[in-house]
């Protein structure tokens, strides 16, 4: 845990300094829902619609992170000097995992107000615990399975593309969750409380990948 | 490399029997169904092709997790035909399940059929292994890549379908059972042949590939051996183990 | 979380070696390596290396560029696989044991293995917590090196020399009883030598696995020699052993 701790608090220092995911995230999310806006021809969107937007919105952005998350280890050799350390490799996994999912909780602070603004009809404040419990676990599934991709796409010739191109199926699930889960909740009439089915998916979802990753995730980072 | 070709003959000739005698028993035997008629013979090829290649999917996360574990090249050369071949046979059970969509229902593409649409993701999932094992360089750190790949999706597969069917059975109701639980047992018995033909012409093919796979290998250090020892080596980037 | 046991122990007892005492044999040879091969897709990059370094000894391992000479050095640093032979390091075998020898080996490498936008006393206190060395070890190592005025900078803001004094620092942060040192005076000013000299210099008395682009200065410092010519041992053996004549054909 200390070991992890270290990554984490190392890696969100770089962040501080040179600024180079947060921003972009924040900024093609509120870009995208711009697009939208003109590309479904709508002012407000509600329920399922609203739903899809707001999921493929945040996993566009989850994407950027997701491709920058491990370029610092291979390109200044922070691989080696973890790997040199006599310390648990699951620390790298946990640490990256952890600065993800705070990446996209800084990031949605930015873009669920925005969504609310631009697009979102008013009059939504009673679903907003069930909705945000959503964000959080579909959260949870972008940074496990974020970090597992990007940590295999860093090591290819086209990281870039690599990255989204498996990230996108493996996650499927999860945004089939999450959409399905939040859409009830923006709809008017909705009941605030959230369908207890796509919880449990969502729920079970996160657990199963994260053990799958972090039971994998050595071979990953063996030279 | 000679146990692969051993059992090759032997197996091919059962292929091509149990294959030419489950077609037999689905145009002569089977009754044809009363509502669909003909087309749904269909039926007997699509989804043998189907179950052959996602049991194929998950054989290559299994193999995968032997090479992880061994570290013996052959089972990373396992996983990769079985992947490789349960792609090509999904391919051909997703048009076969088109052509009988389209025949049954009126269109090429249901997104009411949850089995369908698992179906569809599970393949998408599985045409990024070529390009990833393509991307990695390093031919060791590659096949660890893939086995790890396909570890992950070998367990997809079934979560994913039980994800899949719950999504949409919440969102439209169920057009047609494929599983098919109450056929006649002329039915079954052609249904079942029907499979046991693909599952060993996956097997043969399968073995086919490694065999030629190999072949290869063994040719190009033969040519090293007489040619002499060439430092810089034909390094040839390959999606394929080497 | 699962750690190596009693690694700190294990690190006291060896900052501490006695080249000169009466150690037992078996125990005193620090790098062990019989029939050492490695590829890289089909190319032999190492092919039978064999040798055995006592505690305290500096091995110089000269050859020209692409030699195998990095190869060996991450080798043993447990980055990479031996694909044939077998690799002792402390009496541990590679890879299986990497574990156990990890906290005590010290890279130098090309490579500084330092963030760019984090300042030198900000990557050295994170290599500080990665080997769970207590933080006033960081500012003991700034100033041992000369780089107290320049800790606060990022280190793209740094030059080469000062780069390569950090990675000094870096590389020695955890008392390593085994460095390996890849060119580890390259950007070095003669100042600057003479000041990292005490750290990996033969007067830090550690054993040591040296390469540098100077074989004279490399033979200088050795008690063991392994010449590499493309991937094979062309000598190993003492410095003395080794003619003018030899060292300017590895290098022709």
């Amino acid at each position: 845990m200390r070991t992890a701790a270290a990554i984490l608090r190392k890696d969100l220092l770089i962040e501080r300094r040179t600024l180079e995911t947060l921003p972009g995230m924040a900024l093609l999310s509120v870009m995208t829902f711009v697009i939208f806006h003109f590309g479904l021809g709508q002012d407000s969107l509600s329920g399922q619609l609203a739903a899809g937007v707001l999921t493929v919105t945040l996993l566009f952005a989850a994407m950027l992170a997701v491709n920058r998350l491990f370029v610092a280890e291979r390109e200044q050799g922070g691989f080696d000097a973890f790997l040199l350390a006599p310390v648990d490799r699951t620390a790298m996994f946990t640490a990256k995992a952890t600065a993800l999912f705070l990446f996209m909780v800084a990031l949605e602070l930015i873009a669920v107000p925005a969504f609310a603004l631009l697009l979102a009809p008013p009059g939504l404040g009673r679903s907003l615990p069930a909705f945000l419990l959503m964000l959080v676990l579909a959260d949870g599934a972008f940074a496990v399975i974020g970090t597992f991709v990007s940590a295999i796409a860093v090591h290819t010739r086209a990281r870039d593309l690599i990255g989204p191109v498996i990230g996108l199926p493996l996650l499927l699930p999860a945004l089939i969750a999450t959409a399905s889960g939040i859409g009830p909740l923006l709809t008017l009439r909705a009941s605030g409380s959230p369908e207890p089915k796509w919880l449990a998916v969502l729920a079970l979802y996160d657990l199963f990948t994260a053990l799958l990753a972090i039971g994998l995730f050595d071979y990953l980072l063996e030279e | 490399m000679s146990t692969h070709l051993r059992h090759l003959r032997g197996l091919t000739i059962a292929t091509a029997v149990t294959l030419t005698a489950g077609l037999a028993l689905v145009f002569f035997y089977a009754p044809l169904d009363a509502e669909q008629g003909f087309v749904q013979k269909i039926f007997y090829v699509h989804v043998p092709l189907a179950i052959v290649s996602l049991v194929g999917f998950c054989l290559g996360g299994v193999f995968g997790l032997v090479y992880l574990r061994t570290g013996k090249r052959v089972w990373d050369m396992r996983s990769y035909c079985a992947i490789h071949m349960s792609l090509i046979f999904s391919v051909g059970g997703l048009l076969a399940g088109s052509i009988w969509a389209k025949a049954s229902w009126g269109h090429w593409w249901v997104w009411s059929e949850p089995t369908l649409v698992s179906y569809l993701i599970v393949i998408l999932l599985y045409c990024t292994y070529q390009p990833l094992r393509f991307s990695i360089e390093d031919p060791e750190r590659q096949a660890r890549y893939a086995a790890v790949f396909s570890i992950v999706c070998g367990a997809f597969v079934p979560i994913n379908f039980i994800l899949v069917n719950l999504s949409v059975q919440y969102l439209h109701p169920r057009v047609l059972n494929l599983q098919g639980g109450n056929m006649p047992n002329s039915m079954k018995l052609a249904f079942y042949v029907s499979l046991l033909g693909f599952s060993l012409l996956f097997a043969t093919l399968m073995k086919y590939e490694m065999a030629s796979k190999e072949m290869r290998i063994e040719t190009r250090r033969l040519r090293r051996m007489l040619l002499g020892e060439d430092p810089a080596g034909p390094l040839v980037r390959s999606a394929s183990p080497s | 979380m699962r750690l190596p046991h009693c690694t700190g122990e294990m690190q006291d007892a060896a900052i501490t070696p006695d080249p000169e005492g009466p150690t037992a044999p078996a125990l005193s040879l620090v790098v062990e390596l019989d029939g050492l091969t490695r590829h890289f897709g089909e190319r032999t990059v190492l092919r039978g290396i064999s040798l055995g370094l006592d505690a305290g000894q500096t091995l110089a391992v000269l050859g020209r560029n692409g030699a195998g000479k990095s190869t060996l050095l991450r080798i043993l640093a447990t980055l990479l696989r031996p694909h044939a032979g077998s690799v002792k390091l402390f009496g541990e075998p590679l890879p299986r044991q990497g574990w156990a020898v990890r906290g005590r080996i010290g890279l130098l490498g090309h490579e500084p293995l330092l963030y760019r936008d984090l300042s030198g006393r900000e990557n050295l206190a994170y290599h500080a917590r990665l080997h769970r060395v207590p933080q006033g070890r960081v500012d003991e190592l700034l100033e041992a090196v000369g780089m107290l005025q320049r800790a606060d900078d990022p280190i793209r803001s740094l030059s080469r020399g000062m780069v390569q004094r950090l990675t000094v620092a870096r590389a020695v942060l955890h008392r390593p009883a085994l460095l390996l040192l890849d060119e580890p005076r390259s950007n070095l000013d003669p100042a600057a030598g003479d000041l990292v000299e005490p750290l990996i210099g033969r007067s830090a008395g550690v054993t040591r696995v040296l390469t540098s682009h100077d074989p004279q200065a490399a033979l200088a410092e050795a008690d063991l020699v392994l010449a590499l010519a493309s991937g094979r041992a062309a000598y190993v053996g003492p410095p003395a052993g080794l003619d003018q004549g030899t060292v300017r054909s590895l290098y022709a």
